[in-house]
């Protein structure tokens, strides 16, 4: 890498992940919850979102290339990282290690789910309830989901919490500490979002 | 009965900087209040390992012998701290003790912590009060910021902290806990506040503050209880700041 570029890229990784691909993760998932009001409601809110006018520039800037940054980046720094929560299993370890690897399961589910979607919509298949319907059929894909939707919810809360540190806005252990009971609160509650959708293709 | 117990220790060892470790038992003959220096004196005086061999002294560092500089630092039963201050009453046994394998072993315990020294120049950890003629005294700190940058001042640059960061390792080029807390230590000084962008934009370059990963390892393992990962948090914000000052234009030069 050249030059002085690391704060730079590290800031920008943290900024990305929240805004916007993480302020795109919450709009995803809380407009998969209309499943849940049957395949009538997902359907008119999934057109809408399909309809929306500059849906190219959009998609490229709000949502491929943030996340192309902050996945590339972040494999980066996963594999920099020497895990020791073994000698050291202090819970904020763990977390550090779990952020990485959910970064990773987060990175094989969101590339599996734009390939089975979002590139089968532009070979002309139609994106619907029923489509996402016949993926969870298959109880194995099920899981597949279920374990991508809660990996991705937890990078982004737990990330959420390292955002924070990282811009410098929680310093004291006190805010850390009630950014923590926070961001899980914020994880719990998104899990439940994504859960209830998916299981109400299931 | 007591003059038949004995104290156990695997030392892992290594004859040269280059050379595999390998590792090697000894029993000790008990003596009350032993720490681990006293332990590893007693080998020196009688390098014979648990099989009755003859082998070579143990070598290790020391200086202080009360915690205070640092040099005895080594991994002991897992953890890293310094070998002074762990009492062999209060140690399981077999006691097992290893480098710091985080930074290069020179030989058996004794390991070259020269990156941390490096860091300290980098960073710019000191304060210049140096001139051509006599500027006289600096500005005043309240007593109480004294009190409170106090407990910065103790780092003694054991290494520990870096021993315990998963992001300090070969594969990055992370500086480490130790001299990003000093630069926060150095900028909260009057004086040395006169060179706050200086040390800010030397935590910014390759290496530097943004490696942090919060593993909070650092402040667990801190034999003085510094507040590094506070430290980190809040030079964090400065140099969120000084990014937009230097962006954007700043008055504060």
């Amino acid at each position: 890498m050249a030059g002085n570029r690391e704060f730079y890229y590290r800031r920008l990784h943290s900024l990305l992940g929240v805004v916007p691909v993480g302020i795109f993760l919450v709009q995803h998932l809380v407009v998969n919850h209309f499943a849940t009001r049957g395949p009538e409601a997902f359907n008119r809110a999934a057109a809408f979102m399909e309809n929306l006018p500059f849906r190219y520039f959009l998609e490229i800037f709000v949502i491929f290339l943030p996340l192309l940054f902050h996945a590339v980046y972040g494999i980066y720094i996963a594999f920099t990282a020497k895990f020791n929560t073994r000698q050291y299993g202090y819970f904020r370890n763990w977390m550090f290690m779990l952020q990485r690897i959910t970064g990773i399961i987060t990175l094989i589910f969101v590339v599996w789910h734009v390939y089975e979607t979002r590139v089968q919509a532009a070979f002309g298949v139609k994106v619907n309830y029923d489509m996402m319907a016949n993926i969870v059929d298959n109880p194995f894909m099920l899981g597949f989901y279920i374990v991508g939707i809660l990996s991705t919810v937890f990078h982004f809360a737990n990330g959420l919490w390292s955002f924070c540190v990282s811009w410098g806005l929680t310093v004291s252990p006190r805010s850390q500490q009630v950014f923590t009971y926070i961001t899980m609160i914020i994880f719990v509650a998104l899990s439940i979002v994504g859960i209830r959708a998916i299981l109400a293709f299931a | 009965m007591s003059e038949n117990k004995t104290v156990r220790l695997i030392i892992t060892r290594q004859d040269r900087p280059d050379s595999a470790p390998y590792e090697e038992e000894f029993v000790i003959p008990y003596r009350p209040n032993m720490n681990v220096i006293s332990a590893l004196m007693e080998i020196r005086r009688n390098p014979i390992n648990a099989k009755g061999e003859k082998t070579t002294p143990v070598a290790w560092e020391m200086n202080c012998l009360e915690e205070v500089c640092g040099a005895c630092s080594m991994v002991i039963n897992g953890k890293p701290r310094q070998a002074c201050a762990a009492l062999i009453d209060k140690l399981e046994q077999p006691i097992r003790l290893e480098p710091m394998r985080t930074f290069p072993v020179i030989r058996d315990l004794v390991i070259d912590r020269s990156r941390m020294f490096d860091a300290l120049k980098r960073v710019k950890a000191w304060i210049p009060i140096d001139g051509t003629y006599d500027l006289g005294p600096g500005p005043r700190m309240p007593e109480r910021k004294r009190q409170w940058a106090y407990e910065l001042s103790k780092c003694m640059t054991c290494g520990v902290c870096l021993e315990a960061c998963p992001n300090v390792n070969s594969k990055s080029n992370f500086i480490g806990p130790a001299p990003l807390s000093q630069v926060r230590l150095f900028n909260a000084h009057p004086t040395g506040a006169m060179h706050k962008a200086e040390r800010l934009r030397a935590i910014m370059g390759d290496g530097g503050l943004a490696n942090c990963g919060n593993s909070q390892n650092c402040v667990q393992s801190c034999p003085k209880g510094i507040p590094l990962t506070t430290s980190i948090a809040a030079l964090n914000r400065e140099t969120t700041i000084q990014m937009f000052r230097d962006f954007f234009g700043s008055d504060e030069v």
